[in-house]
Formats: C-alpha cells, structure tokens, sequence
C-alpha cells in the first residue's frame, strides 16, 4: 500500500488489495438451499398476487417461490425466465423494496417481506450454474429482425424473436454485450462477471449474432438496417450526459459519474484505480449512489452527495441511501453547484443551499464550500444522437403501448424509449413485449 | 399458586408430567438426568422375558417429517423394547426408585402371551420398588410379528387375559398402554378394565411411512434399501391421540377408568388439552427426544401459572373439564348460526380467504377493489376454512347471528331454541308429525 485515505488528490491504492477485493465482493451472498427453503415458506402464495402485478415483467412470484419450497429451484428458474430472460441480474439490481417486496403483503402488514429477490437470484443462479438452457427455438420464419444495444431491451428482445425463430443480429457501440449491467451498474452487485455469464447463457438459445463496436450512427446507419432486416428494434439506451453547466466543470478531476462506474466495472485491477481523498458526487439517482459508495470502498476519506432537491425527490431509493449511508457516504440536500474551483484542477465546489419557491426550485441566498479534489457529475442521462425521422417525446424515442415507433417497421423500448422508469427491469419487459409485436407483424 | 402433585391409579409423583416408555427412559443415567431435570415420573422402556435380549437394527431406527425450518412435526421409529439384559435393568430400576422415592417409577412390559411368563416377570419388577407396571399392548413394530404389542392390543380379549392374569399375580398398579392402530379403541379399553386395569395409556405409535427416497425408491428410514412401517408419534398425531382419549373419557362402560394420555405432548397446553379431555396424567416422550429434559420447566411453569390464572389449585380440577362438551354430531345445535367476518383492519390482503372460498368452498367472499375482502352473508355456511387459511391472528372470526335475526343464506329466522339433528324434519329416523 503505497497511499492511505488521507493521502491528497486523485490517487491509487489507498487500500490494500485484500481490503480492495472485500469491498468489491458479492454485497449478498446467495442463499443457500436451507435458507432458501425457510425464506420461502414465509411466502403466503397470495390470491391475484400484488407482487407480481408489482413485477413490470409479471413473473409469477407466488408461483416460483412454491417450487422453491417444494425442493425445486430449476422449475422455479424456468417460471422466472419464462417472463424475464435477465431474471439473475433483475434479482441483483431490481429496486424490490419498491417494486414486488414493496407490495408483498408481508412488507404492508410486518414491514418484513418476502425475501423475492434473493429468492430469485436463488433459482436463477442456480440454473445458470448448471448450463442448462431451458428454451428452444420454433421452427425457423425465414425473417430477420436488427436490434440496436445488447442491453437489457436488446437481449431480451433477440432472445424472445430467436425463441420465436427468427435470425437476430445485435448491434452495439461497446466492446462487450450487456450494456448498463456489463457498464453502468455497481461492480459489488454485478460481482464474479454474472452480467457477462448470464449473456453468454441467454445467446445459447442460438440464432442472435452480436456486432460489437457497431454504433448506430457511427458504424451502421438505421436505413441499412431496414433495407437488409424485416425489422428493427432499437434499445440502444441513453449515451449522453446532463452536463453541470457551472464554472469549473472542465477542471481536471471532473468527470461524468457513468465512467467512472465503467471503467471500474471493467478494471482488472482496482488498487491501480485512482480516487480522489475529498469526492464530491452530484446527482440523487442511482448512479450517484454508485459512484459515491464506490468512492468510499476505493478509499475515499470523504465522499459527498449532493442532491439540489429534497430527499424525497431523489431517484434513488431509501434502500440504496440507506446503504450510501451504511458506507460512509454523506448525503447532502437542498444544495446546488454553484461553481467548481481550483487553481488547474479542482480544489473544492461551491454550493447554494435551495428551496422550493413560486417559480420553482430557488436558492436561499446561503452558500457553503465542500473540499474537491474529485467530482463525479451524476444528474442524468440523455438520448445521444437519435436517428432521424423518428418522433420524441421528452427527449427520447416515442413509443406506442407495443413498442411500435412512429416509423413503421421500427420498435423502440429500453431506457431510450419515452415512458420507461429507466429501470433494467422495464426495459427486460419492453424488449420481450416488442418481439412479440414484432413476430405478429412478420407473421 | 396451583399444586401439581399428582396421584394417578393410586400413584403419586411430584407432577403429572411422565417420560413415556421409550429411548430416553431405556437406563439408569438417562432417568436420573430427567429426574433432576424435573419429570414426575417415567415409565421406563419396556422390558422383555429374561434370557438373550431383542436386537435392534443397526441402521436407522427413526424417520421424520419437518416444516420449512426443520422443525420436527412427527417421527417414526422401528426401535423394539429394551435390548439390555433385563438384570441390569431390574438392578437400575431399583437403584433410581430408592434415591428418587418422590417420582413415579412404572415397569413397562412385554412378554409372550402365556401366563407362565408374567408370573415370572412380575415378582421382579415388584422386588425394584416400582410403582406400578405398563402392559405394552401398543408397539406396532417387529414384536407384534412375535405375537406381542400391538398383536395383543389388537384383541380385547388378549387384552383382558393378560391383564387379569398381571392383577392376579401382582399388588402394583397396572395400566394397560392401548395402541390406536384399531377401528374402534372403546373396546380394547373395556377389555382392559374387565381384566381389572387400574388404568389405561394412550396413545402408543400410529402405523407409518415416514416418506420415500425417490432415488432409491425405499422408504424411510432405510436398512440396506429395505424399509418397514414403524411407530408414528409427535406434534403431528396429537389430534388423533386427543380424539382417543375422549372417547375413553366418555363413553359410560369406561368413564371411571384412569386414562394416562399420551400423544405429541410438547408443551404445557398440549398437557392442559388432555387433562381436560380425561387424562389423569400425560407422559412425554417425542418433545423430549426433540430438545432434551428441559422442556419440564416450561411445561410444569406453563401449567401452573395457567391453573393460577383460571383459579384451579389442584391438577385433578382439570382433569375431565372439558369432557361433557364432547358429543356426537348428532346433539350439536344446528340452530348456532354464525358468519364469517373479515377485520379490514387485521387484514393484509393476501387473499388466501377468497382462493379457499371461491375455488373450494361455496363462493362466499367477495374481492373488491384494492383487495378488500368482505364476506357474503348470503352464501357463508360459516364452514371456517376462511379463518383456518388467514395468516393472520383473529382476522376473521365466526361470529353468531342472534336469534331472532334472519340467516340470510337461508331466509329463515334464527331460532333461540336449540335444534338437532335427531329433531331435525329431513332426519328419516324423526317420527312424522301426526
């Protein structure tokens, strides 16, 4: 260890490799056969259960909890993956306490739910574990279909159209299929490559070619692919990022939390990843929480948040702020960059305390000066370079209740799309829908 | 506070509570550890005729089925009686009754079916101090193949035979442990109380499979890929020990015979259930082999402060309370009319109510917007599924239409006057109105 927490500026190995791999380790490990077995019998098996129309995939919870109780964990994958081919990463990164756990009658009555999404993650890795690939392909329909992104949209959207015996051909920008859970997502929630593992096992439904390094716009051109496909399916998620729009944003030491997020998630070693001693993360979304709470694991001595609303606006979930404050993150609110600063590189930001006024959120006239010598910039991301000839909608790719774009022959679903919560599993659910309108428009 | 001493077929202990003949009674240093664990008395495993003794099997002896969370719902075992030499037994007997004269010490026996063999046994076990002898009529496994245990507790007149010929050749006390593996288990108690049974025991272990390896097609437990049925006892058999016992305790021919209830007991309240059905006394046998002899402390200290809170002082209080509630169907009022009723506010909407009713019962229950459950008056039969299968506690409770009100089910007013079946017009065997 050649530095320590309270070494100053952006520095590696503020932690010792041992510490470094603990603090990226599995954050819950999977449950093992007996306690899967006890958490199951907690599960009611609810009439018109409210956790599944809780689930934006409508797995039927109930129904594979049962077969998890009765000994039979690869029946209850298969009723997973049924509804949600990324079943094993929505177990990981679902936001459970507002989704299925949060309607689960045992979270109203006792505020203890049924454990859903480790139960989930129970059966899933299970059967990815055991290379068994549950599905098979219809005949073949002679049809084409092009997907943009081998995000979560994507994958599910090739997996159900290749199920349903189509040739699909994936395109995306990245060296490596997976999108946001191969880049975008914390590495301890993500943790032994499972985002890579469970690609590679759904692509064994055969019939999906992938193309990496191929951005639309960039490699591959939205009308070469309607010329040589009978459709396309365009999930290539939101590229850009909100800019801060304050002086000081271009300093040194300033840079869009999304990267940080991926190029930890790709490095191979982490005690050569360096990290500021003062962070300062900007944002109240997921990502936030991510680069914040990894900040610290790296070794931060002090890691902010700053969110400009109040907490209850934060997209982040309590159970994620929770954690952020379980780890050491600070988490500050109604405060809003005003400017970074530093002489070179940044040295601190400047903040305006903000309340909520008549004509919106206004500041308070009180400032205050948070040490930086790192700042991730973590206030949302945006459609990059949407394809011509398509309506938005807020930004992003306009979609019917299908997925069908105003162009007819293009579908559109993932964080891309409008109307989505930017939640992987609403995105899981988008593609799968899509496919199917895809297959009744194609036969 | 209530005093638990007990006297049972003349047999006084410090409380009610026995250890059942069985493997935890089996030696000397498991009765002394009960004893000063605080068990009133035990009934120690049934010994056989002198000479070489039973063999048990060398592979498992004992089956079970569990809840989720491995808790032990019932056990089965292919043990026989005592495999030691019956000196050694007769010699720890008589060690243990004289450092514990307060607690009850019972023989449990089991010899072949000729009055020679009792004869022999009886001035033995007599000579230990016991206080008393148990005829295992009951053990429903390889000594029955012998002509013994349940193959003499199958046979009331067995049954009567052997006990007489125990009340002739012996001053001790003699109970008579009834096995339930019969139609009717009236008539194995008359018989033993013909014979001159001081008391009966029951019940002994019910016919079981436990389950069956599904790889090796075999029930459990296994010997060499080979299973047998063995004796079915804990939590699980409770109910249909308590249903014996009530019979007993009811029927005119054998109310006045002592019954010592046996049959899952684990807990205080258990005890408190067969008491009030009849028993005189309870013994234990699964609950302790489950967590060992400390589980007296809590069923002694259960019972009492229970006793204390209801105003009884005196075990024998209890005994028989709740017998002369038991009835046969026929006599129960079938003008007590009650309904389902939902606590909207106990209720967290799982529904399991509307899926028991809709899907297996008579469409009662109705499922309105935001899954609020409310019952049909019009269709409940007051059948209790609902409140069986609600998760939660006094949610739904059966509450009474008062007399005079109409049951809406059947548009007809609720009499105040009780009716029963044997009053009933669509009973054929009612004599018409003239």
């Amino acid at each position: 260890m050649t530095h320590s927490p309270q070494t100053d500026g952006i520095v590696a190995a503020r932690l010792d490799s041992q510490t470094l791999a603990a603090h990226f380790d599995d954050i819950y490990p999977d449950l093992d056969p007996h306690e899967a077995r006890v958490a199951a019998d907690r599960c009611y098996f609810c009439h018109d259960a409210p956790c599944v129309t809780a689930c934006p995939t409508a797995i039927d919870i109930p129904l594979f909890i049962r077969q998890i109780a009765t000994g039979m964990p690869e029946a209850a994958a298969r009723t997973i993956l049924g509804q949600n081919i990324l079943g094993a990463m929505c177990a990981r990164v679902c936001p459970t306490e507002t989704l299925c756990e949060g309607s689960c009658v045992r979270e109203v009555a006792e505020g203890n739910p049924v454990e859903i999404g480790r139960l989930q993650r129970y059966a899933t890795d299970g059967l990815l574990a055991s290379n068994e690939h549950p599905f098979e392909r219809a005949a073949p329909t002679g049809k084409r279909v092009a997907v943009v992104g081998a995000g979560p949209a994507g994958l599910a959207c090739a997996h159900r159209l290749a199920m349903l015996g189509h040739e699909v051909v994936i395109h995306d920008a990245h060296a490596k299929p997976g999108g946001l859970n191969e880049y975008g997502i914390a590495s301890y929630k993500a943790a032994n490559d499972i985002a890579q593992e469970e690609v590679d096992w759904l692509l064994r439904i055969g019939g999906i070619s992938i193309v990496t390094g191929s951005a639309l716009g960039r490699d591959v051109s939205l009308a070469e692919l309607q010329e040589s496909h009978d459709a396309v399916f365009l999930g290539m998620g939101l590229a850009g990022v909100n800019a801060l729009r304050a002086p000081g944003e271009d300093l040194d030491g300033v840079r869009d939390a999304v990267d940080f997020i991926a190029e930890l998630r790709q490095c191979d070693d982490l005690s050569a990843l360096p990290i500021g001693r003062h962070v300062v993360v900007i944002g109240g979304g997921m990502t936030a929480v991510d680069a914040a709470v990894q900040s610290r694991l790296l070794g931060a001595e002090h890691v902010t948040m700053v969110y400009r609303r109040d907490r209850g606006a934060m997209s982040a979930s309590d159970y994620e702020l929770d954690h952020a404050s379980t780890e050491g993150v600070t988490i500050l609110t109604n405060a809003m960059p005003v400017a970074v600063t530093g002489a070179g590189k940044a040295q601190a930001v400047e903040f305006a305390y903000t309340r909520s006024g008549a004509t919106g959120l206004e500041k308070t006239g009180e400032t205050f000066t948070l040490p930086a010598d790192q700042v991730f910039k973590a206030i949302g991301q945006t459609l990059a370079g949407a394809p011509e000839g398509l309506t938005l909608e807020g930004g992003k790719i306009a979609v019917d209740a299908a997925g069908r774009t105003s162009v007819s022959g293009i579908w559109a679903g993932g964080d891309c799309a409008a109307g989505g919560e930017d939640l992987t599993v609403t995105a899981v659910a988008q593609g799968r829908d899509a496919a199917l309108d895809i297959h009744r428009a194609l036969t | 506070m209530a005093n638990l001493t007990s006297t049972f077929a003349g047999i006084k202990s410090t409380n009610p509570f026995w250890l059942a003949s069985a493997p935890p009674t089996d030696k000397e240093y498991n009765v002394r550890r009960a004893f000063e664990a605080g068990w009133g008395g035990v009934v120690w495993k049934t010994l056989g005729e002198a000479g070489p003794p039973v063999v048990n099997v060398n592979g498992p002896r004992y089956g079970a089925i569990w809840g989720a969370d491995r808790r032990l719902l019932g056990l089965n075992n292919i043990e026989l009686i005592t495999d030691r030499p019956l000196e050694v037994n007769l010699r720890e007997m008589k060690a243990v009754k004289r450092d514990y004269p307060d607690r009850a010490l019972i023989a449990s026996l089991m010899v072949p079916c000729v009055e020679e063999a009792w004869k022999a046994i009886l001035p033995l076990v007599e000579e230990t101090g016991a206080d008393g002898i148990e005829l295992n009529c009951g053990c429903p496994h390889g000594m029955s193949e012998r002509g013994m245990g349940a193959a003499v507790g199958q046979n009331p007149d067995l049954i009567e035979m052997i006990t007489r010929w125990c009340k002739q050749n012996t001053r001790m006390p003699v109970i008579v442990k009834l096995t339930p593996n019969i139609t009717d288990v009236r008539k194995p108690a008359l018989a033993a109380k013909k014979g001159g049974a001081d008391a009966v025991s029951l019940i002994n272990t019910i016919n079981s499979i436990t389950s069956v390896d599904l790889d090796d097609f075999c029930p459990e437990p296994a010997i060499d890929g080979k299973g047998t049925h063995g004796g079915y006892c804990g939590p699980a058999v409770k109910p249909i020990a308590l249903n014996m016992v009530a019979e007993i305790a009811r029927s005119a021919d054998t109310a006045d015979l002592p019954i010592s209830g046996i049959g899952g007991i684990t807990t205080w309240r258990d005890a408190a259930e067969f008491l009030s059905l009849g028993a005189g006394n309870v013994q234990v046998c699964t609950a302790a082999m489950t967590y060992g002899f400390g589980i007296i402390k809590e069923m002694t200290a259960g019972l009492s402060l229970w006793m204390d809170r209801k105003g009884f002082t005196e075990v024998e209080q209890v005994v028989g309370r709740a017998v002369p509630n038991v009835t046969d169907w026929q006599y129960l009022n079938l003008n007590f009319v009650t309904k389902a009723k939902i606590d909207a506010e106990k209720c967290i909407g799982c529904g399991r109510c509307f899926a028991a009713c809709e899907d297996t019962s008579h469409q009662a229950i109705w499922q309105k917007p935001d899954r609020v459950f409310e019952v049909n008056d019009a269709e409940c039969v007051a059948c209790n599924l609902c409140v069986n299968v609600c998760p939660v506690e006094d949610c739904i409770t059966m509450e009474r239409v008062a007399p005079g009100k109409m049951d809406e089910r059947t548009g007809k007013v609720v009499s105040a006057e009780p009716g029963n079946w044997t009053q009933h017009p669509n009973n054929p065997m009612v004599p018409a109105a003239e």
